[in-house]
């Protein structure tokens, strides 16, 4: 990137906008992030806006055409584009809206004569390596903030980012957690990526699957596991739909 | 003045999202003005459908990162209304804990990294930080102290994790929340210095009268909890706040807007303030008459000092919140356990107003309806009024002046962060 400080721009699809606010927590390190990059586009946070950057985090799902052309955009305009969280990476909560038709779920939230306004016309949700390459990826609703923070610095020394790829269990037994299968819970640990240290145990639940599945899940010793405190496939499927309903079978290729 | 202005201004306040604000003056009167709400709609009551009682605080958090605590909260006092579960005293000063901290992140990030900017000429907090380092270091300290209640008790701000139907599944340790009790207390005087600095800039003169909403409770300045009430002095039965607060489709926007049958009202910081004053905390009042905001004021302005003044009440309070704690001696409880099913309500203060979430769940725990009103969404229809009114009164400024005075009067509301910081792309078409 030729001596000069790189442009970063971050961009913000159909979600909450939690994975910026998690940037923006950053409190401690925002100067010296700030003394290494230029931030361009931070709708978030900042006025200015520029079409000319290096790195691209893109946060959200795409849920309308519109989004479609500007994704294509930014893809076109980015060198490196970085999903940043679950709705950009796997679709994420959004998702379950796709369990019914559009048309229906315009009248369930916005009554009968819903049909009548194309302001409230979408898409079915899908994450945004349906419609572009994605680089990398950070996992996570929202994204685990020094997960942030160790990409942009892999980035910035020209190294790929290591994401994780084992199982939620390994961050729990180093969290020091009692196993939530011992007290009566159902769990997506042992087929989810890692990278979170298994926060949501620690903080006394279980597993949501929010980052989605390992590239190779061993979803037999975890139906063996959930049979031996008996629990049921068919309810930890359900629990799966929350974040896994986007995702075809997709494996995480290469550096993902 | 007869004038002929037209502007649009792309992407603005989100109002979950993305908004546009379009004005069309002709001869000095206007002819169009709309705040359009053009963000991708969610579909939350849909998503929520078929769903276990136990999955909503954690789906429904996701409608927003900054506040997400507060959707959180309303999900499960309205599940535990539906189920008749009674959570302990532990339990609920924990979640007030956490809602205040959410309160307080939520109203530092709109006020430093979004009107701070505006009043100091800057177009982020960045240059705060080389022009203004005492005002950008204050902010980020609050902003810090606020993540670290929340982390403490909900295990992080964004998307909290132990606040859980019948409970709270974490027991925060005694001396963390001792260290919180010491930040708190050194948390004043970085807002004493705001409150210096904000009562050196003049805030606009603009009044209009409308109608306030917000809860109320007994012997607390309500935000966790109370019941809807009129600063025109009626009560709102929680079960029927739909008969209350109508909700209407506009085709300018994907948030609904909402209206009582007296018309436009308002709410958010500057409406609990008008309607609950008497129960800050004494920090709390000492800068409402430090800012001149101890009668009822229809100022919108002012809501950003609104803010700040419940800052102090929530560093106050907090401080009480974690004493009460500290006395009882958290230890882990049980969960109180469904004894029920149907319908339920749970309505909270959220940094922006009054939330309601309300669903109805079946003898299996499963939701088979959901409805949500959000603060945003109420405020719509008072921040076009208030721009109908506004905009004849400064025709004759110049038009980026009066572009920046529009932005700045739907800024005051903080029509939610991510939301709103930005309006960019100031067109006009002469």
């Amino acid at each position: 990137m030729n001596g000069e400080k790189p442009k970063v721009a971050f961009f913000s699809f159909t979600c909450c906008e939690g994975c910026q606010l998690a940037v923006l927590s950053c409190e401690k390190e925002l100067p010296d992030i700030l003394s290494l990059v230029n931030i361009v586009n931070f709708r978030e946070a900042m006025t200015g806006k520029s079409d000319d950057y290096d790195i691209a985090f893109v946060e959200g799902s795409i849920s309308r055409k519109e989004e479609i052309k500007k994704l294509k955009k930014i893809r076109k305009k980015a060198k490196v584009v970085v999903a940043l969280g679950a709705c950009s990476s796997t679709g994420g909560l959004n998702c379950l809206k796709n369990r019914f038709p559009m048309e229906e779920v315009k009248k369930i939230v916005y009554g009968k004569g819903a049909s009548r306004y194309p302001i409230l016309d979408t898409i079915p949700v899908m994450p945004i390596d349906s419609i572009v390459k994605v680089d990398y990826y950070i996992h996570g609703c929202p994204i685990p903030k020094k997960e942030f923070l160790s990409v942009l610095t892999s980035l910035l020394l020209g190294k790929s980012p290591e994401i994780p790829n084992h199982p939620v269990c390994v961050d729990c037994k180093l969290a020091g957690n009692i196993c939530v299968f011992e007290k009566g819970m159902r769990c997506l640990g042992p087929i989810t990526r890692a990278g979170c240290d298994a926060v949501c145990v620690t903080y006394g639940t279980y597993c949501w699957g929010c980052r989605g599945p390992v590239d190779n899940p061993n979803t037999q010793a975890h139906a063996e596991t959930l049979k031996r405190y008996g629990l049921t496939v068919d309810g930890v499927m359900k629990m799966l739909d929350l974040y896994g309903r986007c995702r075809k079978a997709r494996t995480q290729k290469g550096n993902r | 003045m007869k004038k002929d202005l037209n502007i649009k201004i792309h992407e603005i306040t989100r109002v979950e999202g993305h908004g546009n604000i379009v004005i069309d003056v002709k001869k000095g009167r206007i002819k169009e003005l709309r705040l359009e709400i053009i963000e991708s709609p969610r579909f939350f009551e849909a998503m929520l459908r078929g769903r276990r009682f136990d999955e909503a605080q954690h789906i429904m958090s996701r409608i927003c990162g900054i506040c997400a605590v507060s959707h959180t909260s309303a999900s499960l006092k309205a599940v535990e209304s539906a189920m008749g579960m009674k959570i302990s005293r532990q339990s609920e000063l924990l979640r007030k804990l956490a809602f205040n901290g959410e309160v307080l992140q939520s109203h530092i990030l709109h006020l430093f990294f979004l009107v701070l900017p505006d009043l100091v000429g800057a177009g982020s907090i960045v240059p705060l930080l080389s022009s203004h380092p005492p005002m950008a270091k204050t902010g980020l300290e609050l902003k810090r102290l606020a993540n670290d209640i929340c982390s403490v008790v909900g295990g992080r701000h964004i998307h909290p994790i132990s606040l859980f139907p019948g409970g709270v599944v974490f027991t925060p340790k005694p001396s963390e929340l001792k260290r919180l009790k010491g930040l708190l207390e050194e948390s004043v005087s970085g807002l004493e210095y705001t409150l210096g600095f904000l009562n050196s800039i003049p805030v606009p003169e603009f009044s209009k009268e409308r109608e306030f909403i917000s809860l109320k409770a007994r012997g607390e300045y309500a935000l966790y909890g109370g019941e809807p009430v009129s600063s025109l002095g009626y009560a709102i039965d929680p079960g029927e706040y739909t008969e209350k607060i109508k909700e209407y489709i506009v085709a300018h926007s994907s948030a609904k807007h909402a209206m009582t049958d007296k018309g436009t009202f308002m709410v958010g910081a500057l409406a609990r303030i008008n309607n609950n004053f008497r129960q800050l905390r004494p920090r709390a009042r000492a800068a409402a008459k430090a800012a001149g905001l101890t009668r009822l004021s229809f100022n919108p302005f002012m809501n950003n000092v609104a803010q700040l003044i419940e800052c102090f009440h929530i560093t106050e309070d907090s401080i009480g919140l974690i004493d009460s704690l500290l006395e009882l001696g958290p230890k882990p409880e049980p969960l109180a356990k469904p004894k029920a099913w149907g319908r339920g309500i749970g309505i909270v203060e959220a940094p922006r107003g009054t939330l309601y979430h309300e669903y109805r769940i079946n003898k299996d725990g499963v939701i088979e309806e959901a409805n949500c009103i959000i603060p945003t969404a109420q405020n719509l229809r008072s921040i076009e009024a208030d721009l109908r009114a506004y905009v004849p009164t400064i025709l004759d400024r110049h038009k980026s002046e009066i572009s920046r005075s529009v932005e700045t009067l739907v800024r005051a509301y903080d029509p939610c962060i991510s939301c709103s910081t930005h309006i960019m792309d100031v067109d006009f078409v002469e």
